[in-house]
């Protein structure tokens, strides 16, 4: 929390804009000896007075310390006292095994990151992968108005034809009327003239000639009758 | 480098008054110093992947040090003390 609000006040946007990614964390923090003081500290101490030198001074410290009274030993010493054991023993107890659970959520945390990230990357290859073969289809696009031309040239032959020969019926039609016609006005030209040429010769028969024409036929129907019976 | 672009453990003690007068002690200027100091300590001790025990135990150790000082006045006076 505190480190949070610390660092929202702090102004943002002052550098540069560099899109390199992140340094990675560091793996251990600074180095801690008993858990209080910085290693460097002992470094700082070690060319003058080696190894035990701050542990001397840490024990010179103490015990100036308590004999000046300027740390004074009461109840609150003996609190601090059972206090610490406690922590450090919890601290030493279950210390690693808290360790491990914080190191797996953040796995986690980092993997459902990575995955997201992941799928983002494979998702946006495989739009790369569909965009190529689109632009391989464009290659193809000529083949494809060849076929269309030739479906709409065929289309048009078609239409072309079926006119023609909706002209070629519609003509043969009216000539045929007109034949038709011709011939209708030939037929009944015959018919009249027939007709008219029986009811002329009907009418030139007198009734004498009639007579006549009938004894001459029976005359000769019994000749015929008689030829007829010989031949039998 | 110059004194005014030094960090405070890099100057030597003899320079250390020097120092201090170069140093931006407007209001600005003491929160800027304390959120540098807070950042430095954040980013060595805390914002790790593994960190250990030094990353509150200092800041606690700090507190107590604190603590004990301002109350050293009051833990000093030996009348509370007889009632033991």
């Amino acid at each position: 929390v505190i480190s949070s609000v610390l660092h929202a006040t702090r102004p943002l946007h002052t550098t540069q804009q560099c899109s390199a990614p992140l340094p990675p964390l560091p793996e251990k923090g600074g180095e801690v000896r008993h858990g209080l003081i910085p290693e460097e500290f002992f470094q700082f101490l070690y060319p003058k007075t080696g190894v035990t030198g701050p542990y001397m001074l840490g024990t010179g410290l103490l015990l100036y310390l308590l004999s000046k009274e300027i740390y004074v030993i009461n109840h609150e010493t003996v609190a601090a006292a059972c206090i610490l054991t406690v922590i450090i023993y919890g601290v030493k107890k279950f210390g690693p095994a808290v360790a491990e659970f914080a190191d797996k959520l953040n796995e986690e945390k980092v993997g459902k990151v990575l995955a997201v990230k992941n799928e983002a990357i494979k998702d946006l290859e495989t739009a790369i992968e569909l965009e190529k073969k689109e632009q391989w289809r464009v290659e193809g696009r000529n083949y494809l108005f060849d076929a269309k031309r030739n479906n709409v040239a065929m289309l048009l032959e078609a239409n072309y034809r079926e006119r023609l020969l909706m002209v070629y019926n519609e003509v043969k039609k009216r000539l045929d009327y007109q034949v038709a016609m011709q011939n209708l006005k030939r037929q009944k030209e015959q018919d009249h003239m027939i007709e008219w040429v029986e009811k002329n010769v009907i009418r030139s028969i007198t009734p004498q000639q009639q007579k006549d024409s009938v004894a001459k036929c029976i005359l000769d129907l019994k000749a015929l009758s008689k030829s007829a019976q010989a031949a039998v | 480098g110059p004194l005014s672009e030094r960090r405070l453990m890099d100057v030597r003690l003899g320079e250390l008054p020097a120092w201090l007068a170069t140093r931006d002690i407007s209001p600005q200027g003491l929160l800027g110093g304390v959120q540098k100091a807070w950042s430095s300590y954040y980013d060595k001790y805390i914002n790790v992947k593994r960190g250990g025990p030094a990353g509150i135990s200092l800041l606690l150790a700090g507190y107590c040090l604190l603590s004990y000082g301002w109350n050293y006045q009051h833990i000093s006076k030996s009348s509370f003390l007889a009632s033991v």
